[in-house]
């Protein structure tokens, strides 16, 4: 994709669709993947009229996977409406899990392998599996060739008391142990991000997610989902402060790093519950099937770094790469939609990509790519008011750039992400122009 | 091997695999070719020292046995004629049933009827645990009992209190109850039935099998002895009696067949079915009811086949109680639904009714919570118009005006596409009115819908003069795999229904106003055999509903100079609306569940508590016969199209008493000239209201029939 394949298919991007983000252990508590999958698909299908013969393969993205549904893009396919023939994968590429969805799906249509795909993420933090230690599960599986009734002297053989305690997965790196927030902290440290800029920028990102709530900016991405036979009806993210204050959030402790750490609970997305979904298209059949894109997607790469101090740092490294390949400048980009793992992550991808250092240091580049305006980033708001559940968060990055494309009167938006083991990913999409 | 016409033999492994598949039709029927083909199998088998046993399979995709051809009845008319078939039926069972070889059921697909009593006469039973595999005995539907040994084989498969409930109400057993019974001595998934029957034959051939008890202790205490059965019987012929209050004659002589076999035994219990079989077939409540069954049959074809277009997507608009119901059969059958309402929350609230309906199939195991949710997936609850453009039908649900109608269609048309047909889910409005203004309105049609439109198998389309038979032809389409019978009627106040209910109710009025007790009314309604009377009728439906179909009817009522009542409207303005706000002709209580005697208040507006009694004969004179009237009247106006599309409306979408076959047929079997005589009399009681239908009086005089 890094070459300008003009005799190659273009994918239109039609419409997506997300759940309303929830905290974790909130309304959403009683739902699976499953659950919010189903809904934020039979969403998509109502505000884009869908119809299900029209699609030819669900690309969908899932982090924290379920053992009962083991690929949860098929179980989603099918309770979500869609018709029974459509062949469904799940993938998972950590926080940009529904990123690699959707470029999966753009490379099967520019390659004419299929025409048309249902694309999307879904996590529920709420419901994580605990599991039992190694040891105690394997005592349990050798009981299945238990004979007699004596064999099952043999089962605490070697069994410590502590092995039956429940492990809980934590959100830590597997190569070095590191949780996301330490790693971010050490990184925030290296690039010299004080702790007043992170709080002001998760403050900022309230705010902004606030106003675009009150003002009705997401209701166009958002699918209402009714709880307990109808009696509640979640039609907003729970996680926005639009309350908060610099000095309510400078007087929280930081979280992982203690004592002098930067990164607080307040400045760090926070667990969240939520599915998201959109439909792409080859252009030509989406036009002859009278659908209406909103934008064309146009370029993307993906990076990654060995996990180290520098975790999420993946789109000061992605973000060039998709500029030079379009030959576009930050002033050429009408709509950032960045998303946000921690206040700090985002303020150290800024600096790097305003770093003339890091740009011959690390890019190997003379120049630095420059800043990004303010004003067109996360207008309305981002993962750290909104919330980020993990697979869920690609799709809505997607969908808000293309409405906010519309809204403001844009052409290009540029669209990166930062995940989990290093990796790191940016894209451009289009306004299409009708 | 032999190669028959409707029977295909084949040995496997020393087994005959007899398959049943007649050529060209979708479902198998038990009748004389087939009959005669088994019988001819059987003799071959017979003579075949080489086979052990046999399995009887179905070559149909989801049926075994549908049940007996009716069509055999139709060419008999003596009882003797017809306990004459039924002995021939009988006699082919014992064939299986006394053979030396062992017999298998293997059942896939609907079993009905003629189906489950041959699956009772075999050795052994197999069920597929596919959820189209349904097993019953419904004859009494049709106001027979089975004929083939079902009354005295069932009960002592599955116990006799459970037997008695299958046959006297005729539901289906499904694959899990059908295990759980014992009905089944074994449940494999469909593609297995043919090994496990193959199975099952060496097993019955190598040892003595008995089949299943699954009776409760309490049911085996009861049921094995003669001083307990006698308890059931008289229970059971208790509740009957007080259910079909002596309407129906074949539910007891169901139960007389079973005690009678019990009694004097097995063979006795045959012969007595045959004759009871016999005697039923020709009473007129079973002609009635198979002629109504015809009908229906008969409109499950779309007259308009090759006009329809194909719908995907379906809008309702409107989630309330219709609205939500509507939806409901929609998704059933994979249509995607779009529910909308003024907001998203209105919407979403409708869904959730779905849900809760959804839970409750879910319990009884006639859903998985996957299919559940698949289904649910297919409601799009929405608060705009936005894409509407891509809709292939429209139904509107609203609240029943005339303006607010017209805006919606006005609204609609702005935002769908030209080809999107709209169709109304009025009870009483012209449908022209509707389209009065209309831009396309060749598009727009009534589709009228019964409460609760789960339970209520009718629909009424109403075609106006300018609507397109693409858009009947769509209409029908969808109401047919909604599962309705479906009748097409001319426009007009009221259509066909709500205009004869309309004037049926207004003497219910009357008759209050005059002093009658509503308890008697509801009580000699009831006895004649309609499920409800109309005063409770009024508080179902709702007080405001009956005064707004009233009311668009008056005009016509008032030019006939018929005599009307204005209690309908005087209560709505004093707040009475029924059971919708638990202040109607009766009490309720809290959860609206429940009835809790009659509102005395009430009388106040129909003259004072005090009653008089009247006699029942006058209250069901009056009540039917302005109903029948009414019925030729809509004949004669040219709303409906045929006398069939007429009882089969005021049977499934009134509650008409099925044992009279419909206002049509009951006039044909009373003679038109007795019910235009009753008329006569009537009107010189009681005034012009009762006016002979000059049709009628056409038919009275000519010794017609409404029914060739």
């Amino acid at each position: 994709m890094m070459k300008n394949r003009t005799q190659e298919k273009e994918v239109v991007f039609i419409d997506g669709a997300r759940t309303p983000f929830l905290r974790a252990q909130t309304e959403f508590k009683t739902c699976t993947v499953y659950d919010l999958g189903r809904y934020v698909v039979s969403g998509l299908i109502n505000a884009t009229k869908l119809e299900g013969s029209h699609i030819d393969h669900v690309y969908y993205g899932n982090v924290i996977q379920d053992v009962n549904t083991h690929n949860i893009a098929r179980e989603i396919a099918l309770a979500g409406g869609l018709h029974g023939s459509i062949p469904a994968t799940t993938v998972s590429m950590a926080c940009i899990s529904s990123n690699i969805a959707l470029t999966m799906a753009t490379e099967a249509i520019t390659t004419g392998s299929i025409e048309s795909a249902v694309v999307g993420g879904v996590d529920v933090m709420s419901d994580i599996p605990i599991r039992f230690r190694k040891p105690f599960r394997q005592k349990l599986l050798e009981t299945q060739r238990y004979k007699k009734p004596t064999d099952w002297l043999k089962f605490f053989k070697g069994l410590r008391p502590s092995d039956l305690l429940p492990e809980i997965p934590s959100i830590s790196e597997f190569s070095t142990g590191d949780t996301m927030g330490k790693s971010c902290d050490k990184m925030v440290a290296k690039y010299g991000v004080s702790r007043e800029e992170q709080d002001a920028y998760a403050l900022k990102s309230h705010h902004r997610a606030h106003e675009a709530t009150e003002k009705g900016m997401l209701n166009e991405e958002i699918v209402p989902v009714p709880l307990k036979n109808g009696k509640s009806i979640i039609k907003v993210d729970n996680g926005i402060r639009g309350d908060s204050t610099q000095k309510k959030l400078s007087t929280l402790s930081p979280a992982f790093i203690k004592p002098h750490g930067t990164v607080t609970a307040g400045n760090a997305s926070f667990l969240t519950d939520g599915a998201s979904a959109g439909l792409v298209m080859e252009k030509q059949r989406a036009l002859d099937l009278g659908y209406k894109p909103k934008a064309v997607i146009r370029h993307f790469a993906f990076v990654a770094q060995r996990p180290g101090d520098e975790l999420l740092i993946g789109p000061a490294f992605a973000v060039p790469k998709v500029l030079d390949a379009m030959k576009l400048k930050i002033d050429d980009i009408d709509v950032f939609e960045f998303h946000e793992a921690f206040a700090g992550q985002m303020l150290t991808v800024l600096k790097a990509l305003d770093s003339n250092d890091f740009a011959k240091k690390r890019l190997q580049r003379n120049k630095k790519i420059g800043k990004i305006p303010e004003e067109k980033l996360n207008k309305w708001g981002g993962s750290l008011s909104i919330g980020h559940p993990f697979a869920a968060t690609g799709m809505r990055l997607v969908t808000t750039a293309a409405n906010r494309l519309i809204r403001e009167d844009g052409r290009f938006a540029l669209i990166a992400a930062c995940a989990a083991g290093g990796q790191g990913h940016a894209m451009i999409i289009e306004r299409y122009q009708g | 091997m032999t190669t028959q016409k409707i029977i295909r033999l084949q040995v496997e492994d020393r087994v005959a695999i007899i398959t049943l598949d007649t050529p060209g039709e979708k479902v198998n029927k038990l009748n004389e070719p087939l009959i005669d083909e088994f019988s001819k199998i059987l003799d071959q088998i017979e003579s075949n020292s080489e086979i052990d046993g046999a399995v009887l399979i179905s070559g149909k995709e989801e049926n075994f046995i549908a049940g007996a051809d009716i069509n055999m009845f139709k060419t008999r008319e003596t009882a003797e004629e017809l306990e004459e078939l039924s002995r021939t039926g009988q006699k082919i069972l014992a064939r299986i049933e006394k053979n030396s070889i062992p017999f298998i059921a293997a059942i896939h697909g609907s079993c009905m009827g003629g189906g489950t009593e041959l699956a009772l006469a075999c050795h052994y039973r197999i069920v597929s645990d596919h959820n189209s595999t349904k097993i019953g005995l419904p004859e009494v539907k049709l106001g027979l009992l089975p004929g083939m040994g079902g009354t005295q084989r069932l009960p002592r498969l599955i116990g006799i209190q459970k037997a008695l409930k299958y046959m006297l109400t005729g539901k289906n057993m499904y694959s899990y109850q059908a295990g759980k019974t014992g009905f089944a001595n074994e449940v494999v998934h469909p593609h297995a039935l043919e090994t496990a029957g193959k199975k099952a034959v060496k097993n019955l051939n190598e040892r003595y099998i008995q089949n299943p008890d699954k009776r409760s202790f309490a049911e085996k205490l009861l049921e094995g002895n003669p001083v307990g059965r006698k308890v059931i019987f008289s229970q059971a012929r208790k509740r009957t009696k007080s259910q079909s209050k002596g309407n129906y004659p074949a539910p007891l002589r169901i139960i007389d067949s079973v005690e009678y076999g019990y009694k004097e035994g097995r063979e006795k219990g045959y012969s007595y079915e045959s004759k009871a079989f016999g005697e039923l077939a020709v009473t007129a409540e079973s002609r009635a009811l198979v002629q109504l069954f015809f009908g229906m049959t008969a409109a499950k074809k779309n007259p308009w086949e090759e006009k329809k277009t194909d719908v995907k997507k379906i809008a309702v608009l409107g989630a309330g109680l219709m609205g939500a119901g509507i939806t409901e059969v929609s998704i059933e059958q994979g249509y995607h639904v779009w529910l909308k309402d003024q907001d998203i929350e209105s919407a979403l609230k409708g869904a959730s009714e779905i849900e809760k309906n959804l839970n409750k199939k879910v319990k009884k195991r006639i859903l998985s919570e996957f299919e559940r949710d698949s289904k649910l997936s297919l409601i799009h609850a929405t608060g705009d118009y936005d894409g509407f453009e891509q809709i292939d039908v429209v139904i509107e649900a609203v609240f029943e005006n005339l303006e607010l109608k017209r805006k919606i269609v006005d609204e609609v048309e702005n935002q769908s596409d030209e080809k999107t047909i709209i169709a109304s889910n009025t009870s009483s409005l012209p449908i022209s009115d509707i389209a009065a203004k209309a831009k396309r309105p060749e598009n727009i049609i009534g589709m009228h819908y019964f409460s609760p439109v789960q339970k209520m198998p009718l629909l009424e389309i109403i075609k106006t003069k300018k609507t397109a038979e693409r858009a009947i032809a769509t209409a029908y389409d969808i109401g047919v795999r909604q599962g309705k019978t479906v009748i097409v009627v001319n426009d007009g106040p009221g259509f066909y229904t709500s205009r004869i209910i309309a004037p049926y109710m207004n003497e219910a009025l009357l008759l209050l106003e005059e002093g009658a007790a509503i308890e008697q009314i509801d009580r000699v309604i009831k006895q004649a055999g309609f499920p409800v009377g109309p005063i409770a009728l009024l508080d179902e439906v709702g007080i405001d509903v009956a005064a707004h179909v009233a009311g668009v009817l008056s005009d016509l009522f008032k030019k006939r100079g018929a005599k009307t009542s204005n209690k309908a409207s005087k209560l709505v303005e004093a707040g009475y609306k029924g059971r919708k706000n638990r202040k109607g002709f009766y009490n309720y209580e809290e959860d609206k569940k429940k009835k809790k005697g009659i509102n005395k208040e009430i009388y106040s507006f129909f003259g004072g508590a005090e009653r008089k009694s009247f006699k029942d004969r006058e209250i069901h004179q009056r009540m039917l016969m302005i109903m029948l009237n009414e019925a030729v009247l809509c004949l004669q106006d040219g709303i409906l199209e045929s006398p069939t599309d007429g009882d089969l409306g005021a049977v499934l979408g009134l509650g008409f008493p099925p044992f009279l076959g419909g206002p049509f047929r009951y006039i044909d079997r009373e003679g038109a000239e007795i019910v235009a005589d009753r008329l006569d009399s009537l009107e010189a009681d009681y005034g012009v209201r009762f006016r002979t239908a000059d049709l009628l009086a056409d038919k009275a005089e000519n010794n017609e029939k409404f029914h060739t």
